[in-house]
């Protein structure tokens, strides 16, 4: 009898635990549905990417799971657990960390300040330094800038902060929206080997991008959105060799 | 953003246009004579000078109190919340009720200073309450609408807490005594008066309390994400509701501190008295560079004495300009300096 839970579908996807689940998602802003129906789902330990063009919807995906905008319809479910209708701090609580689109920095903190509310509901001191040196390893720039004004730093080290002040969450499922947006090519390497790094460590990653080659690249798995709604879906590797895909999204 | 505003238009490095260039002097120039004016007083009649000094520390005291609630809620939400005089006001009366009406401390004894205290808890705490509730009925629902919509509410407000008083204190002015009176104590031939100890001795570590809250604890590293962005803060699992409600609380008690000190040394009130104090304060906000905490406590203390210059005849105006004096250095600001003393230019924000 024991089999039976795991062939329940939605407890497992690919595998894997489910640990977030999006179901129908609808979200609007005004009158205007910028998200229509989209399902997907991520499982423990895995890097799940959001591709499509510009105004597809994913950083209003993102946006709805970390509590910042309430969907219209549909359920978001974390864990066994709806989220949906929670206040972003609460789920922040609950592990999901996000790195937005556009850094959304503190420009007036310094790079320390920044970091440390990134870690602003954990009690755990030992573990918070310990996370702190972990960070300014994964990303060495930001050590040299540590008491600059966020605000001063170079698009690529904000770039770095947003993501870094993510990982001092410590979160079980880190959202990423757009990390290579504006970055030089060596740094847009750099970002994506540092995701592996990060889901090596234990974090599962939801990510967002507009470069769908890189992303592609680094993921398990994908999901291709367009105008709000899902279009394709498959594991990432099979998706970069897709003729639709690479037609419309790769350039090719 | 600022970024990449800044790369669209790059700082020439050349002389800026001759009209800025004549902006920039007019204002600096204007300020020369009146520091030069002020110069040639000081060395004829250095008593006379000092007094009106003390008298504008005092009164500014509590301008810096007030101001700090303006400038508390704006940073934070970029209200201009129009009816922090008015609560100042209720404040007074309030205050008078507790100190005089219920406890009828109106010397300076031990047990006087303990009710005067106690008043300073009660008033600070009511003043808190209400100014959180009106944030919680009123601003709160309005925070996602065009931005003349709070604006428009607070002066609604502002008429609601001109009715209590007029409720509560009538619709003339009102005297109250105070634990000090006019006794004080004289340095070096200037009279200080023992009510701007008292002032001052409140003021002083409440402000610094204020600074330190703000600068070290988790609630005041909260306050300062949620004033820079507010959804950038939800991320961090800040509460920013609760953040934004304990930010009016702060700037409410500060209002109530300010109500109580404003009695024990001018001794009267009217259900107005939050008009002309709330646009002082908010004269003093503007100037430190409004948002600005420090700016608030500058803006505060030199409005204060620069009234009190004029006041005692330190300034060409005389006592009677002394709210135009204090209302165009508002209007000039604007024009020379829209970012107030401290204040970053605005082009910077995010």
């Amino acid at each position: 009898m024991s089999a039976t839970t795991d062939d329940r579908p939605e407890l497992r996807v690919r595998d894997r635990e489910v640990l977030l689940s999006v179901t129908d998602l609808y979200v609007h802003y005004g009158n205007i549905a910028a998200v229509k129906g989209v399902t997907l789902a991520v499982g423990t330990g895995e890097i799940v990417t959001l591709i499509g063009s510009n105004g597809a919807g994913k950083s209003t995906t993102l946006r709805t799971i970390s509590g910042l905008i309430r969907p219209r319809r549909g359920d978001v479910v974390y864990r066994g657990s709806s989220i949906a209708a929670l206040p972003g701090h609460r789920i922040v609580a609950a592990g999901i960390c996000h790195s937005p689109e556009g850094r959304r920095i503190f420009p007036r903190m310094t790079v320390r300040e920044n970091l440390d509310l990134g870690a602003y509901l954990r009690r755990d001191a030992a573990g918070v330094t310990a996370d702190l040196d972990r960070v300014l390893d994964l990303f060495p720039r930001l050590k040299e800038r540590i008491d600059q004004k966020a605000g001063t730093l170079s698009g690529g080290e904000q770039q770095m902060l947003a993501v870094g002040r993510a990982l001092m969450g410590d979160p079980t499922l880190l959202l990423l929206d757009e990390p290579s947006m504006g970055l030089a090519p060596v740094l847009v390497d750099l970002i994506f080997d540092t995701i592996r790094t990060i889901r090596d460590q234990g974090t599962t990653v939801l990510l967002v991008e507009q470069n769908a080659l890189a992303a592609l690249r680094v993921a398990d798995y994908a999901y291709v959105l367009e105008s709000g709604t899902l279009k394709l879906e498959g594991p990432a590797r099979d998706l970069a060799k897709d003729e639709e895909v690479t037609r419309a999204y790769l350039g090719g | 953003m600022s970024q990449t505003a800044e790369a669209h238009a790059p700082r020439s490095r050349s002389l800026p246009a001759p009209r800025v260039l004549l902006e920039k002097a007019t204002g600096l120039g204007l300020v020369a004579i009146l520091g030069l004016w002020l110069v040639v007083q000081l060395v004829r009649t250095p008593e006379r000078f000092a007094g009106a000094l003390v008298e504008g520390v005092n009164v500014g005291a509590i301008y810096a109190l007030i101001a700090l609630g303006y400038t508390l809620v704006y940073g934070i939400i970029e209200l201009i919340n129009f009816s922090h005089g008015d609560l100042f006001m209720l404040s007074t009366v309030l205050g008078a009720f507790v100190v005089i009406t219920v406890f009828g401390a109106t010397s300076p004894t031990l047990g006087g200073f303990g009710v005067l205290a106690l008043g300073l808890v009660v008033t600070m705490t009511l003043a808190a309450t209400v100014n959180v509730a009106a944030e919680r009925l009123a601003y709160r629902r309005l925070r996602k609408a065009p931005k003349l919509a709070p604006l428009i509410t607070a002066v609604g407000l502002s008429f609601v807490y001109q009715w209590g008083g007029v409720r509560t204190n009538g619709s003339g002015q009102k005297t109250w005594d105070s634990l000090l009176g006019d006794s004080g104590f004289t340095v070096a031939g200037i009279s200080v008066p023992w009510s701007m100890v008292l002032v001052t001795g409140v003021t002083i570590p409440l402000l610094m309390l204020m600074m330190w809250i703000v600068q070290n604890t988790r609630q005041g590293k909260a306050m300062r994400a949620t004033a820079q962005d507010q959804d950038a803060a939800r991320l961090m699992g800040i509460d920013v509701d609760r953040t934004i409600a304990f930010t009016f609380a702060v700037g409410g008690a500060l209002a109530g501190a300010a109500g109580v000190l404003y009695l024990q040394t001018v001794e009267n009130t009217r259900w107005d008295a939050g008009f002309r104090l709330g646009l002082y304060a908010f004269t003093a906000a503007v100037l430190g560079g409004i948002g600005r905490l420090d700016g608030a406590v500058l803006g505060g203390f030199l409005i204060g004495i620069i009234q009190n210059l004029n006041d005692s005849g330190m300034l060409p105006f005389g006592q009677k300009w002394s709210q135009t004096v204090v209302f165009t250095i508002l209007i000039m600001l604007m024009v020379f300096r829209p970012e107030g003393l401290l204040g970053r230019p605005t082009t910077e924000k995010v």
